[in-house]
């Protein structure tokens, strides 16, 4: 019966950056509400009544039912259809063939190659983007003039609608149109033919997608800069620590756990990365950029073997699990 | 506080390397946007010129051939659409939810919402085909509102969280006392106060929507298809030119950055899930 805010009844004013907010949440108490003297009641303050006793259940209900239909569904979909083939026709229904597709699946030299492209294309690009974001936010975090201006600059690479950025980009590796062959030729080079090249287009992609997200590893390292305490800086001024060691002995460590948070949050999405692709290569040249998740779309959309693709996005999705809860751990020592 | 010669000196250079270095680094950056609007400006014997053409008399043919050649007020009208409904079907869904899993702490509820961010949404696109081909809704305003919903629910449910654990708890709690129901205390008291961190999450879930380009490709069709894959096939079927190009992709990328200054603190928070606060 009890109203009084308790101590867990303050506001969470600041949720702990490190722990990723949900860690640090607690059951709390205050979902029993008085219930007043037995007076009748009408079926409006009743149905009241029964919504304030069951808060969390009736606000939740419309969005998990939603979650459930469209999301849900579609997984346990995924997983039946991953052990069926079937073409999409409604006339011939999916046929069972137990682990078939699975064990297709690892011979497949197409799917291997993809996979090895998709773990290559992320650990390349989104350790080029920590390394710039990391840089980029240590150089933005002090004061200077136009402060906000660069960080708006700074954004728009991750706000721009993706397909415009990768169009803008087919244009500039243009072998004939593009500035960046012109800008070659100029200074003495051979001309390139970019995305056209198999030795060359994998790279590209990866600079595009590392110009696209430094940006966010960037900001998410400076929010993170901004909230560490001076203490540990006065301290080893006074020890005399160049700016340097400074940075490699207590900068970094300090933010490590909210860079690890940014990176696996990368990592995620760049192992889907399938807009820049589609548009500038569309997996190209042969199947030199195609992707896991490009190449599910073509056998889903393009070979419609549902089945087939179903099993495909079955192994993706535990590969991107397995690579992001991975690299969660990684902060874990870091933590009480 | 006398500081030599020698050390003003330093700490002068040092300055100007900092500037240096900042301008080296935003080179790339401003670089690709200005290569859009100004390959969008460019006349036909600009853009083909053997050595890129860095002074040049502007032109705006390239966006009268966008506007005349193509259906592209169309295409952005469907992105509109389907970027209003699907960020207004999430709030209705969303913010209920993000208001009881901050009061009442259910972060596995919140995980949930989250996984949509880890599956590949290609595991949600074929089940949503083959369904809404049964239902003949391929081609529809709904089925694109729904998929997009995918997008804009997760963003808006855990952009809110954070906002109304903002909220402190004495004021709900004065609310109750008064006698108000969960329900008014949450419409009355509750989502006024958080008007501004609704208009961000709308706003945020409207521009990943817009930005949205897979689900579009395979669940609209002539009527509906959203303006990222309708200007996409611009390019693959070579109905205009690179300058054209250039200009649809301007048209549809001011929007975003227009809305995006509005919503500059909260762009990394709804990126990173919620997870960050930046």
């Amino acid at each position: 019966m009890s109203l009084t805010p308790t101590k867990e009844g303050t506001p969470p004013v600041a949720r702990d950056t490190a722990t990723g907010g949900s860690a640090s949440r607690t059951k709390r108490s205050d979902s029993k509400f008085p219930t007043k003297t037995p007076t009748p009641l009408t079926t409006r303050q009743r149905l009241s009544r029964f919504v304030d006793r069951h808060v969390l259940g009736i606000y939740v209900a419309p969005a998990v039912a939603f979650i459930s239909l469209v999301m849900i569904f579609p997984v346990v979909f995924t997983l039946f259809l991953s052990f069926t083939e079937w073409f999409g026709s409604a006339r011939t229904p999916p046929k069972f063939v137990g682990i078939d597709n699975f064990v297709q699946l690892f011979q497949d030299e197409r799917f291997l190659l993809a996979t090895g492209r998709t773990i290559l294309l992320t650990a390349g690009a989104v350790t080029a983007q920590t390394i710039i974001g990391v840089g980029l936010a240590v150089l933005l975090h002090r004061q200077f003039v136009l402060r906000g201006l660069v960080r708006s600059i700074v954004l728009l690479p991750m706000i721009a609608t993706p397909v415009a950025i990768a169009l803008i980009w087919r244009l500039m590796f243009h072998p004939q149109l593009g500035i960046l062959n012109d800008i070659l030729t100029r200074i003495g080079f051979a001309p390139s033919d970019w995305l056209a090249d198999p030795n060359l287009a994998l790279l590209l992609v990866g600079v595009v997608d590392t110009w696209e997200w430094a940006p966010l590893i960037a900001l998410i390292t400076l929010a993170g800069l901004a909230a560490l305490p001076e203490d540990p800086f006065e301290a080893a001024s006074i020890d005399g620590a160049n700016g340097w060691q400074k940075f490699w002995h207590v900068t970094l460590p300090m933010v490590r756990p909210i860079v690890v948070v940014a990176v696996v949050f990368r990592l995620i999405e760049s192992l889907k990365t399938f807009d820049v692709i589609f548009v500038m290569t569309q997996g190209g040249p042969g199947f030199q950029t195609e992707t896991l998740n490009i190449y599910a779309y073509n056998v889903a959309f393009q070979y419609q073997r549902l089945g087939y693709s179903a099993a495909l996005l079955i192994v993706f999705f535990l590969l991107v699990l397995l690579i992001s809860s991975s690299m969660m751990k990684l902060r874990r020592p870091k933590e009480k | 506080m006398a500081h030599t010669a020698a050390y003003r000196v330093k700490k002068g250079l040092g300055s100007f390397g900092f500037y240096l270095l900042l301008a080296l680094v935003l080179v790339p950056f401003v670089f690709v946007f200005y290569y859009m609007v100004t390959t969008s400006l460019k006349s036909p014997a600009d853009l083909v010129a053997k050595d890129f053409v860095w002074v040049f008399q502007p032109t705006l043919d390239n966006y009268e051939q966008v506007f005349e050649q193509t259906d592209f007020l169309q295409f952005a009208l469907n992105s509109m659409l389907v970027g209003l409904g699907s960020v207004l079907v999430a709030l209705v869904l969303g913010l209920p939810a993000a208001y009881a899993i901050a009061r009442y702490k259910a972060p596995k509820i919140a995980l949930l919402v989250l996984s949509s961010r880890i599956t590949p949404g290609i595991t949600f696109l074929i089940p949503l085909f083959i369904i809404f081909s049964q239902l003949k809704w391929i081609d529809t305003y709904q089925a694109l509102i729904i998929a997009h919903l995918l997008v804009t629910l997760p963003m808006v449910t855990w952009l809110m969280i954070g906002f109304f654990e903002d909220i402190p708890q004495e004021i709900i709690d004065s609310a109750r006392v008064d006698g108000a129901s969960a329900t008014r205390t949450f419409l009355e008291v509750v989502l006024p106060l958080t008007r501004g961190g609704i208009a961000a999450a709308s706003i945020l879930a409207f521009i990943f929507s817009w930005n949205h380009f897979m689900f579009s490709v395979v669940l609209a069709g002539r009527m509906t298809r959203t303006l990222p894959v309708a200007v996409f096939e611009f390019m693959s079927y070579g109905q205009i030119n690179w300058g054209a190009i250039a200009a649809a992709a301007t048209v549809m990328t001011i929007p975003v950055v227009i809305m995006a200054l509005f919503v500059q603190r909260n762009i990394v928070q709804g990126l990173a899930g919620g997870a960050v606060k930046g």
